[in-house]
């Protein structure tokens, strides 16, 4: 699939603000004044970039508040209705941290819950498509609700906790690269089941319907990213979870805690490229590739 | 609403006959010419002049060969469109309402007003059905000629999906497929249609037609006929100042 930065953005910012929100819903820290607008804008700034990241993947953004409106059938939908509530009810317990220097639990509790779904439910518009059968597979979710846990986590300066999430991400991570490698040859689909021609004999393409390039070939068959997968995972695994455990592990200092942010970023933005860019989709079953 | 119906009063679709089928792009054709001159956007071109062109279509004919074990290798040609699926996974992706299946007919279309170009439902279809148009920015997609099949304005012999009007070999059918007296469903049973990844669950309602047996002639390798006869490898010893240059290099 065709790795757009607009998407990578939209996943891995909003992905993080998010999981940063969760935790100071959930009150694992308990910020209040300058220190309230500091944490709660970073949630909101970040949830917010990405956010409008995802809209300039649209070609029609001016019509995006229809993307509201099919969330019993789309995850998409879903994913702007929750992501819209979040931010909604997550506001007065941020107002009343940064002015009035008091926490509404019971509204930072349910804004933290939506953090956590909204997060699945960005996850879901993409396991939920069978066509692209690595994504369509249970440890897609768990990558990017631990991703955004983590960095959350890191942001929130909770650091054991981030620790331990970070070394779940790698887990999650290496789970999904494992079982994704298999889920094409299991999904059943070939040359053979897509012309329906495979009780012949070996099916295979003799001529593209055209010469050029089109829109299919640019959007669901993107080959050069399978070719770097393998250094990608390690970039990914090393600098997204493995490098920020092992800084985490050092005695608590700012070098130490900005370090490990930095790195986790530049590894998701890594690990995100790759969960496009060596997405197969069957419709290259068409096109021999 | 991208809710899926329970069930459609009627299944309209097509068959389409991998037999005759000769790969001749007709319906391409016909196809880009009726959906860029009547409903909704046209079917840009983008590049059409320069090095790299590309283009939005509704249909496409690839071509593929099937090796076989027993006999000769066999060339089939295969045009595809949207297959109009029951279970279709681009409609209930759609965010926004865009995409829906209708009731009364089946037909799969694209409000293209209501849709924001995200491109969810293309990547939802297994099959390729989906063109984001490169001008527009909205999706598009076979709407089986949904302004032919009804239009009164029509002579009757034109009110069906203009590549099955155009297609010169037959090989392309349309009619209601959830009625089992139908001359498409009849097709169907005749010549056992099939599904194309039936493994991805959508339930589509276009079907393909496989291929008639060919003739095989009785003759078991027609290209050892053309070996050379044996004993006739060896070319005549050349004469006069050629042959002794060949003599002669020969001892070296």
């Amino acid at each position: 699939m065709h790795p757009a930065p607009s998407l990578i953005i939209f996943t891995t910012l909003s992905g993080i603000g998010f999981g940063l929100l969760a935790w100071l819903g959930f009150g694992l820290r308990t910020p209040t004044g300058i220190a309230a607008i500091v944490f709660f804008g970073l949630g909101y700034g970040l949830a917010g970039i990405g956010l409008i990241a995802a809209a300039f993947h649209l070609g029609h953004p001016e019509r995006a508040l229809l993307a509201f409106t099919q969330w019993r059938s789309s995850w998409l939908s879903r994913e702007a209705v929750l992501s819209a509530a979040t931010l909604a009810i997550m506001a007065p317990h941020a107002a009343a941290s940064a002015f009035w220097d008091t926490q509404l639990p019971v509204l930072g509790w349910i804004g933290g819950a939506l953090s956590l779904v909204t997060i699945f439910a960005t996850a879901m518009i993409y396991a939920q498509i069978r066509a692209v059968p690595r994504w369509h597979h249970w440890s897609t979710p768990p990558v990017f609700v631990l991703a955004g846990l983590a960095g959350g986590a890191l942001l929130a300066a909770k650091l054991t906790l981030a620790l331990w999430l970070m070394l779940a991400l790698s887990l999650a991570m290496v789970a999904h690269w494992v079982a994704g490698d298999r889920r094409f040859a299991n999904s059943g689909s070939d040359a053979g089941t897509a012309t329906g021609l495979g009780n012949l004999g070996k099916v295979r393409l003799l001529e593209p319907p055209h010469s050029g390039r089109n829109y299919l070939l640019r959007e669901m068959v993107h080959i050069v990213g399978r070719k770097h997968a393998h250094k990608l995972r390690l970039i990914a695994l090393g600098l997204g979870a493995l490098a920020p455990a092992l800084l985490l592990m050092l005695p608590a200092s700012y070098v130490a805690a900005f370090l490990a942010l930095g790195l986790h970023l530049a590894g998701m933005l890594a690990q995100r490229w790759l969960f496009f860019a060596e997405a197969e989709h069957v419709v290259g079953l068409y096109y021999g590739r | 609403m991208t809710q899926l119906p329970k069930s459609t009063q009627k299944k309209l679709g097509l068959v389409i006959d991998l037999d005759t089928c000769v790969g001749c792009h007709a319906c391409v054709i016909s196809c880009k010419g009726w959906n860029t001159q009547n409903y909704g956007a046209p079917l840009s071109d983008m590049d059409a002049y320069g090095g790299e062109p590309e283009g939005t279509f509704l249909n496409r004919v690839h071509s593929f060969e099937v090796a076989r074990e027993q006999a000769p290798p066999m060339v089939v040609h295969f045009p595809k469109s949207c297959l109009h699926c029951d279970d279709a996974p681009c409609v209930t992706v759609c965010p926004t309402g865009a995409s829906y299946k209708r009731v009364e007919d089946g037909i799969v279309l694209v409000n293209e007003d209501a849709c924001i170009g995200c491109g969810l439902c293309a990547w939802a279809c297994p099959y390729g059905a989906r063109d984001m148009d490169g001008a527009e920015k909205v999706m598009k997609k076979c709407t089986l000629c949904v302004d032919r099949i009804y239009n009164e304005n029509l002579p009757s012999e034109d009110r069906e999906p203009a590549c099955v009007r155009t297609c010169p070999s037959n090989a392309r059918h349309f009619g209601d497929l959830s009625d089992p007296e139908s001359e498409v469903s009849k097709l169907v049973a005749a010549r056992e249609g099939f599904d194309l990844m039936p493994e991805q669950g959508t339930a589509p309602v276009n079907k393909y037609l496989p291929p008639r047996a060919r003739d095989s002639l009785d003759i078991p390798d027609l290209a050892s006929l053309c070996d050379p006869v044996p004993g006739d490898e060896t070319t005549p010893a050349a004469k006069g100042f050629l042959g002794w240059l060949d003599r002669a290099l020969e001892k070296i």
